[in-house]
């Protein structure tokens, strides 16, 4: 392994192939593409076989060779690996032969996908030199750059839009970051933040360290492929913000099978949205190869990007591989999220809501066939969105400590369900 | 019209590492057009070879994107910010 590049070979334009040191740069100065990392696939295929990985430890480091680090991972060392749960009470709900979930609400430390993203760009920071990493956030890339900064010794600025869940805010908070609250939505954050970002030295990790960030979210597809038996999946549905990680699952299924641990098989990667700001489904069901930007306005808040980055290249994806998109109102949200709450015990946030409910409507429509297979990417965990069940899902009922009481209630109950 | 225009790194070495650059127009075309002449090399790369601006850009008139508004037949006045930024993942 070469000690200042790893396995990579260099920063490459998505749009034109001209090719750029490994740095903190993320935009070619030809058309203004964005840069992706190159790897040197014949020293990692010698490197990295089944073997190796499975003889590793149980996080998302197992795969390290694909991830854009050039020595081993100092941030984040023990996230991944999260569990892969047959879901036969949910697939019966939607009507589905199979049914998988890829649960990341109980990913290490914050409870959402994005502390892959994050491990990866704060190890490849502080392999470049910085001290201090900053973001631009819908809430959960905030709360794992606060709180991976702080266990590695980096000063954090997360930038939100200021109308955030409180479980957001505080949940970044509490480490020590240095939080600013920005009075719009996440594009008119992210338009600040491309400004800032070269101005005072940081690494931006979804501005000019996104090159080896968004290759973070691969591991969620690897971590699939060998949790389901070395396999991939015939459908995956992800739900989609910038639609970064749609585009990195199929990425993931391309690797494993370029070097030849997993064997080419037919698969679909569909993409969900909350209607409420839904540019890619609504161009994707148009047919369209370019989305239109929108202002967002759902419950959906961590999905809630309007002009999404990587919106043509998630086109692409589901159009080369048989995908669908489709997108749910809030109502639909909250019955997905109870869903896979009453069926599977797994309490998501909003984004999960939307990819269950996404879900079943692919299902309904045939999009996904009854007798298929299915992954549901859930990404995020719903105790940072309270705010967008409560008043939904019932409450409790308040009675004295006393025996009585509480056997009349039960008879109540009783009643209630003969009549019901 | 005295517009101003900004941009971000590592593109603003395309417009002499200008932190603003003054322009005169009055739409966002009469100003690409102005900055054509004057960076030749910057336009080059952020217009398709049909005029578009290229899909990774986003063009703002002070907060707003432009294709919010009419395109770059936005009519700008004295003073209004256009800023050419690309397009940032998220999330
Ligand atoms: C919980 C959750 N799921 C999914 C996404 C989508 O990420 P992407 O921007 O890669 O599409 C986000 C983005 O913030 C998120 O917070
Ligand atoms: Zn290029």
């Amino acid at each position: 392994m070469d000690k200042q590049t790893g396995f990579m070979k260099a920063l490459k334009c998505r749009e034109c192939g001209r090719e750029y040191p490994l740095a903190a740069t993320h935009v070619c100065e030809f058309d203004f593409g964005p840069l992706e990392v190159a790897y040197d696939y014949d020293r990692i295929k010698q490197s990295l076989t089944k073997k190796a990985i499975e003889s590793r430890g149980k996080n998302m480091w197992r795969y390290r060779e694909l991830l854009p680090i050039a020595g081993e991972p100092t941030v984040g060392c023990e996230v991944g690996f999260t569990p892969l749960i047959k879901a036969d009470r949910l697939a019966k709900r939607l009507g589905i032969r199979e049914l998988w979930i890829k649960n990341d609400t109980v990913n290490y430390p914050t409870l959402s996908f994005k502390d892959r993203v994050v491990s990866v760009a704060l190890s490849r920071a502080k392999e470049l030199g910085f001290t201090t990493v900053a973001c631009a956030s819908t809430g959960n890339l905030a709360n794992s750059v606060a709180a991976n900064a702080a266990a590695a010794g980096l000063k954090a600025y997360v930038f939100i839009p200021s109308d955030l869940e409180q479980g957001k805010i505080l949940n970044s908070l509490v480490y020590g970051a240095n939080v600013v609250g920005i009075k719009g939505h996440y594009d008119e954050v992210n338009r600040l933040c491309a400004e800032i970002a070269g101005k005072y030295g940081w690494a931006f990790v979804n501005v000019n360290m996104r090159p080896y960030y968004a290759e973070g979210s691969k591991s969620m597809g690897f971590e699939i492929i060998e949790q389901l038996g070395w396999k991939i999946p015939q459908h995956t549905v992800v739900p989609m913000a910038s639609g970064s990680l749609l585009t990195k699952i199929q990425k993931s299924y391309q690797e494993f099978v370029k070097l030849g641990l997993v064997q080419q098989s037919r698969y679909s990667v569909h993409g969900a949205q909350a209607t409420g700001c839904s540019p890619i489904s609504v161009a994707q069901k148009a047919g369209l190869d370019f989305f239109k930007p929108v202002k967002p306005n759902t419950i959906a808040k961590s999905l809630a990007i309007g002009t999404p980055a990587d919106g043509f290249y998630a086109l692409k994806v589901m159009k080369e591989t048989g995908g669908a998109a489709d997108d749910v109102t809030d109502d639909e949200i909250r019955d997905g999220i109870k869903m896979l709450a009453e069926c599977e015990g797994i309490f998501a946030e909003t984004a999960g809501g939307v990819t269950v409910a996404v879900a079943k409507k692919l299902v309904a429509t045939g999009k996904i066939p009854a007798m298929d297979s299915a992954v549901l990417c859930i990404t995020g965990n719903g105790l940072k969105t309270l705010e967008s069940v409560a008043g939904h899902v019932g409450q409790a009922r308040e009675i004295r400590p006393s025996l009585r009481e509480f056997e009349s209630l039960l008879e109540a109950e009783n009643k209630s369900t003969v009549t019901a | 019209m005295r517009i101003k225009v900004r941009t971000q790194e590592p593109l603003r070495k395309l417009l002499d590492n200008e932190q603003v650059v003054e322009v005169s127009g009055t739409t966002v075309f009469e100003v690409i057009k102005t900055l054509q002449v004057r960076y030749p090399r910057f336009v080059e790369r952020l217009l398709e070879s049909d005029g578009s601006v290229r899909r990774f850009v986003n063009v703002y008139v002070n907060e707003e994107d432009i294709r919010f508004l009419q395109n770059q037949q936005t009519a700008l006045r004295d003073g209004d910010e256009v800023r050419i930024i690309s397009a940032i993942a998220g999330g």
